[in-house]
């Protein structure tokens, strides 16, 4: 038998998409870092917790085609355990010596609650802590995807009732004041582990640690969507029935695929509350959700990639207008979004494909001219013109 | 397999009986019975409406039926779901070719090859070197061998109809559902197809839909003439084309 030429060899990165990590990597490790100081590089790591987010996103929408109006939900859930965590710690009896009942956080006090819930116990566990910011969200997620993909429930319905969710959880929070901290959310967080994360070498370590956990998601993502995994959801977004009779249960493809982009939601949530030194409902509610599933298409819902320099330059702008135009700033940015639906809708990313990349390929044939190297081998003709597989 | 099948099964793989649905009162298929042999090609024909896709479509379980029963070498499929129907050894090709455009004919076959069908078997799947001898088999069969590198969406209309029965083939079912396989081909495309059909015939069986009158004389063992959700004839070609309510209703036209 004859081994056909075109069963590619399955590699993890293609040589471009190398280059793409590389570059990412120097922005988000050297340039920023060097360029700005550490009050920006704080917010910088701010917008990084949302380029988690942004990543499950490409993977839920992009290459699978849900698309989840709720995001918020889990990046609150894993920033609210990591809260928490931080809240026990910062309730110490020492601290909270002033307050009726001691040794409980400060809004459980001024809510009459005497004792610390049960279900608050487990997060004076650190280990614990780093368990369900991943677990919780992810769990949830589950349920959600269960109730809803093996009901076929997909689509509009399905971006509804996420959106539906990120409210339900959000008046949950705000109305159970005495155990969640209610609509101001938990504030006041001080010390992980006795390392104080208020100053400034504490923020600039963090953004790295973001950075560092980002690029670990990132490095799963390409892995799924280089795998049988990244192709089958290709084709469920397109062809949903022939999957089916191609011998797949297609909700549970849906279903993994919903809680991987909850747990990066989630990860990023959790590093969200360690930069900014709080979590509270606003974080997590319709608003944000709908913002996040913008950073995603303004970097490109196809691009891992994009994705982050989408939640990246969406977030600078918004820090840049808001600080430059108090009153006009939401209307700048409604025009942003507009004009990435109009005119790319693809996004960064599908603007580089169309715009840079062929340019970046035609320099580079000229340079190898001027050095009088011989021009790159013409590949195979093919009948139709294609680019080929990747 | 199954020793307690009932009596009347035992000989047929597919029995079909007092299948029926209705939609919204009107009964596109009615109490219909039908059985396919092991082996046996048999072409379903009949005016529009008659229900020949809802046949196909209640076997394969896209559409849930309102009573009767479809038996599979003795198992019951009307309760499974649809990947369960196709682990169990049945294929269905649809009308429309039915591909996944933006992958390549060789992704297109990896993704039907009968490997990794759950999530973590999907995430340990490798490219071994049996899937693409395979896939390379089921290239050749289908005309394709020079086009794996290609993404699907560019093929032409019949290589789509070619690459959609490769990707059943590749499955391997014993019944193997097509639904008007030769629709919108040329001439020579429709020979070819009918080659294609008479070389993967062996040890299976087929159901096929379809119009064109040449093709399903070329093609089929048997053939059944559907009528407003009912069975109009069956029998042999020969025997239905000289039935006077099959000319009335179908090939008069």
């Amino acid at each position: 038998m004859k081994t056909p030429a075109h069963a590619p060899e399955q590699k993890l990165f293609t040589p471009a998409e190398l280059v793409g990590f590389v570059i990412l990597a120097t922005v988000i490790f050297i340039v920023l870092p060097a360029s700005v100081d550490a009050f920006r590089l704080n917010l910088f790591g701010k917008y990084l917790t949302y380029a988690f987010v942004a990543v499950g996103l490409v993977l839920c929408w992009g290459a699978g085609g849900i698309l989840s109006l709720g995001q918020g939900v889990f990046f609150g859930l894993g920033g609210y355990c990591m809260a928490m965590f931080l809240k026990l710690e910062a309730s110490s009896p020492e601290n909270t010596a002033i307050q009726s009942t001691p040794g409980i956080p400060d809004f459980m006090d001024w809510n009459q609650v005497t004792a610390l819930p049960w279900w608050w116990e487990p997060f004076n566990s650190f280990a614990f802590t780093l368990f369900a910011v991943i677990a919780v969200p992810t769990a949830f997620a589950f349920i959600i995807g269960v109730a809803m993909f093996t009901r076929r429930v997909g689509g509009v319905y399905f971006a509804i009732i996420t959106q539906a969710i990120a409210a339900i959880l959000t008046i949950l929070i705000i109305g159970q004041q005495g155990y969640t901290g209610g609509v101001n959310g938990m504030t006041d967080l001080r010390t992980l582990l006795g390392w104080d994360i208020r100053t400034d070498s504490a923020k600039t370590a963090l953004y790295f640690v973001s950075g560092a956990l980002l690029f670990v998601c990132l490095f799963i993502a390409q892995w799924v969507r280089k795998g049988k995994v990244g192709r089958l959801l290709v084709a469920i977004r397109d062809q949903e029935d022939r999957v089916r009779f191609s011998g797949y249960d297609v909700a549970n493809f849906k279903i993994f695929v919903f809680c991987l982009g909850a747990a990066f939601a989630a990860v990023g949530g959790a590093m969200f509350t360690l930069q900014v030194g709080f979590m509270s409902p606003t974080i997590i509610g319709i608003v944000p959700s709908i913002m996040m599933v913008i950073f995603c298409a303004v970097g490109g819902r196809l691009s891992i990639l994009g994705a982050v320099y989408g939640a990246l330059l969406v977030n600078w702008a918004q820090t840049v207008f808001s600080e430059l135009f108090p009153q006009l700033w939401q209307f700048a940015m409604g025009g942003l979004f507009i004009a990435v639906v109009m005119l790319f809708p693809m996004g960064l990313a599908g603007l580089y494909d169309s715009h840079v990349k062929p340019r970046l390929a035609r320099l580079v044939r000229e340079m190898r001219v001027l050095k009088g190297l011989p021009p790159e081998p013409a590949r195979p003709a093919r009948a139709t013109g294609a680019a080929p597989a990747e | 397999m199954n020793v307690a099948t009932p009596a009347h099964t035992t000989n047929f793989l597919l029995s079909v009986e007092g299948l029926t649905v209705s939609f919204d009162g009107f009964k596109a298929v009615d109490d219909l019975s039908f059985y396919v042999d092991p082996d046996e090609i048999r072409v379903i024909i009949g005016p529009n409406g008659a229900g020949k896709t809802t046949v196909l479509d209640l076997i394969c379980g896209r559409t849930r039926a309102s009573g009767g029963s479809v038996r599979f070498k003795g198992a019951e499929l009307l309760t499974m779901r649809e990947d369960q129907i196709v682990h169990a050894g049945v294929g269905r090709k649809f009308q429309n070719p039915s591909i996944y455009e933006d992958l390549t004919v060789f992704e297109n076959l990896e993704l039907s090859f009968p490997r990794g069908w759950s999530v973590f078997g999907a995430l340990a799947f490798k490219r071994a070197p049996d899937v693409v001898d395979r896939i390379g088999e089921v290239a050749e069969t289908i005309f394709l061998a020079d086009l794996l590198g290609e993404k699907a969406g560019l093929l032409s209309h019949g290589q789509k109809q070619w690459l959609e029965i490769g990707m059943l083939l590749i499955q391997d079912p014993e019944l193997m559902m097509l639904d008007e396989p030769v629709a919108g081909m040329s001439v020579a495309e429709r020979k070819k197809t009918a080659e294609l059909l008479n070389r993967i015939i062996a040890g299976r069986s087929m159901i096929i839909i379809e119009h064109d009158m040449g093709f399903v004389k070329d093609i089929a063992h048997k053939v059944t003439v559907l009528h407003q959700g009912k069975i109009l004839s069956e029998g042999s070609m020969e025997k239905v084309q000289a039935d006077p309510r099959v000319v009335e209703v179908y090939l008069g036209h």
